[in-house]
């Protein structure tokens, strides 16, 4: 549900200091939510740590993040995620609500989909908290309808090596060590991270996601908030 | 570069920081390259002993290798620890495919804070290398390795040596994590040039002796694996005792054995290899192959030899298994990959009476035998066939084959000529000195006794046991502590064991019978005149038909 608590939805202008990565995809239909799972999983698995156990004196210590492989089914692929079904429930819920949208779209099957790393800054009453963002990936997704099977295999093989791209690029990207926020203390921690989780701990994450029509503008704009927010008015 | 200004602290800390570092990368390399899927669990609390917050398993033998080419030093300029990966086909060829190499460069970054950043753009950059080794070419080849190919891997350190690659092989850049020290960067070379691959003809050969694998599956995955601890104040290695290679290669076994397609195991002995001592003699090629990954594999011995895969005519015919855990007292055991998904581990054997079946069933150089870790139908068929042709063989023969047998079932030759005193059998000293005279042992020829327990759980002299048995002919043998395959205990009124003894001996069919049958005999020879009368009359017609024919 849209909430008015908190920041712009993403697709406004980033932020200054956001860093903004854009990956296109050319998928068939089917492959949409596998495409679009392979490519957060990997941006999360780079985002995400172990949970936080603070202790006295400041200090904490982490827990431990476990990844396993995924194999896509439709595209000769594979990827690995964090062991968290809860994140992957949580991903697979926001890709499957995209993947929808793009089908009763009826459009030519354009659309994007976004993850958006933020910060959130406390600000006192009446203003509401203000979201940061630090980091947005963006997935322009184009649907392809193939005409036979020869097709369809030849596009099981080109997704996936586009697909080993893409991995790479993002790799590419997190490797800059560009801005991260700082690690917070045991009071701050829920403006940085996503402690709802019971076994991993993501910086705190939205993922929204716009339909192109046939005309190209926007037509929807849904905001998803993955987030437990504290101070639910 | 000085390092003056990096506190002693520090500075111990990093070194051990790159050390792991380098080790966790070898795991994350050559588990990728397994051929499986790997899966670890995350755990919110702390166990304090997964290096850089993260769950990747430690394969012993890896780590071994690892410490030995690394030979208590760490990746410096001009120092580089690589992880060749390559491929070798049923044939013999073989081809790099691989090297992922951990450098280090002069580049400094004097502020940068080791126990913090450091540590933590280590445990990233270990994350891009579990996405990176799925994305290389190598990925999708080893995990359909098996039948045509295994994959290897090589560990090595100083200069890193791309010619291996073909031309146009491409880079791919893992990522860099700067420390006081220099710039640890880590990259893979692959190879694109796979063009042979789809066009070569995979003829199957004849399985040659390979490699020795001796598995044991210690204790299923854990949760919290006995890892060395994160906590950097803490004292040294890991504690895993893992013996030295020259140990392994003392316990090189001469059988071998293999068990249904997709799950191999190869052993070998030092005395066939024939070839030359290897070109690095620091490392060694080791198979990388499917296994029960998700199993903790404790102290192991592979045992190898450096190239033993281009050994004459030893190439390697079939998957090998890799880096099981081996315990010396158990050394058949098996570990049966699947070849994707899970692998169960075959249960260890018992100490006597299916080990020395199993020894039966391997044969060195004798190509593929099928053994499965337990006794199965198959052995039993194959050892029943021979004791119904009333082969006893050597009392070797015999003990096995009582042990697999099901006792009394199916048996149609008494065994007669066999003393089982001095035989190395439980209970041997209860077992009657000549079979003939069992009449009355009640053991062989039990009474008729209600079911009140498990004739089988009794021991020979146990007088009461063994439940009725309808047709005692063929009960000339002797039981021995039978416990069936999946039988149950005496909780059932009638076990598998029960089952047996009752219908070992069923009836014959009727139709089977010689009265029977001679009489049929008997009418159909008393028809032939008639018939024949009958065709003759028909001569002309067919005469007629078989000119048609021609």
């Amino acid at each position: 549900p849209l909430s008015s608590r908190c920041c712009a939805p993403s697709g406004a202008t980033p932020a200054m200091n956001c860093r903004a990565e854009v990956l296109e995809v050319s998928v068939e239909g089917r492959q949409v939510e596998e495409a679009m799972l392979a490519v957060l999983h990997t941006v999360l698995l780079h985002r995400s740590t172990g949970k936080f156990h603070y202790k006295k004196e400041g200090t904490y210590s982490i827990g431990t993040v476990g990844t396993q492989d995924v194999d896509c089914d439709f595209i000769d692929f594979a990827y690995v995620r964090v062991s968290s079904e809860e994140l992957d429930r949580a991903l697979r819920k926001a890709v499957g609500e995209f993947k929808d949208a793009l089908r009763s779209s009826g459009s030519d099957g354009m659309g994007q989909i976004s993850l958006e790393f933020y910060q959130k800054k406390k600000s006192r009453w009446p203003f509401s908290d203000e979201c940061i963002p630090w980091e947005l990936w963006t997935i322009k997704v184009n649907v392809v309808n193939l005409a036979n099977e020869q097709e369809r295999q030849i596009c099981r093989e080109k997704v996936g090596e586009k697909l080993c791209e893409k991995i790479i690029n993002i790799v590419e990207v997190m490797n800059r060590h560009e801005y991260l926020p700082k690690m917070p203390t045991q009071s701050e921690v829920d403006n940085v991270f996503d402690t709802s989780l019971k076994d991993v701990q993501p910086y705190l994450y939205k993922i929204s996601y716009q339909i192109t029509d046939s005309l190209g503008t926007s037509v929807t704009t849904t905001m998803r908030r993955l987030i437990k927010d504290t101070l639910a008015l | 570069a000085m390092d003056t200004d990096l506190s002693s602290q520090d500075r111990k800390d990093l070194d051990k920081f790159i050390k792991f570092f380098a080790l966790k990368t070898v795991q994350v390399i050559v588990q990728a390259r397994l051929g499986e899927k790997i899966c670890t669990r995350s755990s919110s609390s702390p166990t304090g002993s997964d290096w850089f917050n993260l769950a990747i398993k430690d394969i012993p033998e890896v780590t071994h290798e690892a410490k030995k080419a690394l030979a208590g030093q760490l990746p410096a300029v001009g120092r580089s620890m690589c992880v060749e990966i390559s491929l070798k086909t049923s044939e013999g060829d073989s081809m790099e495919l691989e090297i992922w190499c951990l450098e280090m460069n002069e580049k400094c970054d004097k502020e940068i804070k080791v126990s913090y950043t450091v540590y933590n753009r280590l445990s990233l950059l270990l994350k891009s290398l579990l996405a990176i080794t799925r994305v290389t070419p190598a990925y999708r080849l080893s995990r359909k390795q098996g039948h045509e190919y295994v994959i290897l891997y090589r560990i090595y350190f100083g200069e890193v040596q791309l010619s291996g690659l073909g031309e146009g092989f491409q880079t791919v850049r893992v990522g860099t994590v700067g420390t006081p020290v220099g710039t640890i960067t880590l990259s893979c070379a692959y190879r694109i040039n796979l063009a042979f691959m789809s066009t070569r003809q995979f003829e199957r050969t004849p399985p040659i002796m390979g490699i020795i694998i001796d598995h044991f599956v210690d204790r299923p995955y854990p949760s919290s694996s006995p890892m060395h601890p994160c906590n950097y104040r803490a004292g040294e290695d890991n504690g895993v005792v893992y013996p030295s290679v020259e140990d392994s290669q003392e316990v090189c076994t001469t059988s071998f054995s293999t068990s249904p397609p997709s799950q191999c195991v190869f052993t070998v002995t030092k005395a066939h290899f024939q070839t030359p001592p290897p070109v690095v003699t620091d490392t060694l090629k080791v198979p990388v192959m499917g296994l029960a990954f998700s199993h903790q594999l404790s102290s192991s011995r592979l045992s190898y030899q450096p190239a033993a895969l281009g050994v004459g005519s030893a190439d390697m015919g079939y998957p090998v298994l890799f880096a099981g855990g081996l315990n010396a007292a158990h050394p058949h055991q098996l570990i049966a990959p699947g070849k994707e998904g899970g692998v169960p581990p075959l249960p260890s054997q018992p100490a006597h009476g299916t080990q020395a079946d199993q020894e039966r069933m391997c044969t060195p150089l004798d190509g593929v035998h099928y053994s499965a870790a337990t006794p199965s139908s198959s052995e039993d068929t194959e050892t029943v066939s021979n004791s119904s042709e009333g082969k006893c063989g050597s009392p070797h023969d015999l003990l096995e084959t009582i042990f697999i047998r099901k006792v009394g079932a199916f048996v149609n030759k008494p065994i007669n000529q066999v003393t089982m005193a001095n035989l190395d059998i439980p209970f041997a000293m209860f077992a009657p000195k000549n079979v003939e005279l069992e009449d009355n042992d009640p053991m062989v020829n039990p009474p008729e006794s209600p079911e009140t327990e498990s004739p089988l759980q009794g021991s020979l002299h146990s007088e009461g046991s063994s439940g009725s048995s309808t047709g005692n002919t063929h009960d000339d043998f002797v039981m021995i502590d039978f416990k069936p395959a999946f039988s149950k205990d005496d909780i059932l009124p009638m076990d598998l064991g029960t089952f047996y003894r009752e219908f070992q001996n069923p009836p014959q069919l009727s139709s089977l019978s010689i009265d029977i049958g001679a009489q049929s005999m008997a009418e159909d020879l008393d028809s032939l005149p008639e018939k024949l009368a009958v065709h003759e009359k028909n001569v002309k017609e067919f005469d007629a038909f078989v000119e048609t024919l021609q």
